[in-house]
């Protein structure tokens, strides 16, 4: 593997759900995701109803790697932000460093509200995420134990 | 990139199939998707074009069970093949732990094997990876057909590090869930290691 696994720590995930709660709250939103660019799904808040959640978080990382890559092809870095607008449900998503906040609303909110509301979470939201990052590098050493400790046959039982 | 979540306990895999154009990667992800328990699996997504050739990707995720009590999951992925959708591609790559090469076996293929596996290695090398250090599987598909290439003969041409080999029909499934084995295996392996 090229890259250091991304380890989130039960102390992190608190604080991950507590600031998609309050984003929900004062959003009005439907459901607030939290997805890493990669598609994998961190952290939900909301009602999710029927929603696949992890692919709703694949699709949303394809969609931003796809808007990204026509970017670059005119100048720019990235579009930090996208907004589809349904006939009564609507997605809006805003890249905060390696991870995308992903917001379902519907006519309770605005884009306006939701946009407003996002961009006063984002710092927090990157904030944790270095922290993750931080701890990652830090704890590389438990982990390597915790990994080392899975035996072979650990691995051989998963295709049983 | 793998992803480990202490509070929800997973770890969380991404596997990419990737190919020339109508080799069988997405052959390969619907036939794990139909053959796998309702429990284990996730929505099989087909982003396609009207006649059914991925226009952007395949992704279904996977459980495969619990180690050390962490759920492992693997998100596979395939990327369009066709030629023109290289762009596409790069961006599919990203985050990857671990590559299937779905090897079209017919003959007249193997100059598009060569074409795909070289743009693999490229685009592998544009995301920061090297093809020689990450968890790889090379599978040998439509081994039913007439007009095959002897696998001797697709093995010195293709196969890149002395990496699992698997003889497939992905279309009956057979070989398909040995190759999904493989490569989850090497990336467990890897995570280990590492």
């Amino acid at each position: 593997m090229a890259e250091t696994p991304i380890v989130i720590q039960e102390q992190q995930y608190q604080k991950i759900k507590f600031v998609l709660g309050k984003l929900h709250q004062e959003s009005t939103a439907r459901v607030v995701f939290l997805v890493d660019k990669d598609g994998q799904p961190i952290a939900v808040h909301g009602d999710v109803g029927d929603i696949d959640t992890t692919s709703l978080a694949s699709l949303a990382a394809g969609n931003v790697a796809a808007t990204g890559g026509m970017a670059k092809l005119i100048g720019e870095r990235e579009f930090p932000t996208l907004s589809h607008e349904g006939e009564k449900e609507h997605i809006h998503i805003c890249i905060i460093g390696r991870v995308l906040l992903v917001v379902v609303f519907d006519e309770r909110s605005s884009l306006g509200l939701v946009k407003l509301r996002v961009k006063q979470v984002s710092a927090e939201v990157a904030t944790i995420f270095e922290e993750v990052m931080r701890e990652t590098m830090k704890r590389k050493q438990d982990r390597n134990e915790f990994f080392s400790e899975i035996t072979d046959e650990d691995i051989d039982s998963l295709f049983n | 990139m793998t992803f480990i979540n202490y509070a929800s306990r997973e770890i969380n895999c991404k596997i990419v199939y990737y190919g020339p154009g109508l080799c069988g990667k997405t052959t390969n992800l619907q036939y794990i998707y139909d053959s796998t328990a309702p429990q284990a699996k996730g929505k099989l997504i087909s982003l396609a074009t009207e006649t059914d050739r991925t226009l952007f990707f395949d992704f279904m995720p996977l459980e495969l069970g619990t180690v050390r009590g962490f759920k492992t999951r693997f998100h596979l992925y395939t990327v369009p093949g066709q030629v023109f959708y290289d762009a596409s591609r790069k961006l599919i790559l990203k985050g990857v732990d671990g590559v299937v090469f779905v090897a079209d076996s017919q003959e007249e293929r193997m100059d598009a094997n060569v074409e795909s596996l070289y743009n693999l290695e490229e685009n592998l090398k544009a995301q920061g990876y090297d093809l020689m250090a990450i968890p790889y599987v090379l599978q040998l598909n439509k081994r039913d057909l007439p007009n095959i290439t002897p696998v001797d003969d697709l093995v010195t041409e293709l196969q890149r590090k002395g990496e699992p080999v698997l003889e497939a029909v992905a279309s009956k499934g057979t070989g398909v869930f040995d190759t999904l084995k493989a490569v989850a295996k090497q990336v467990l392996t890897e995570l280990r290691k590492s």
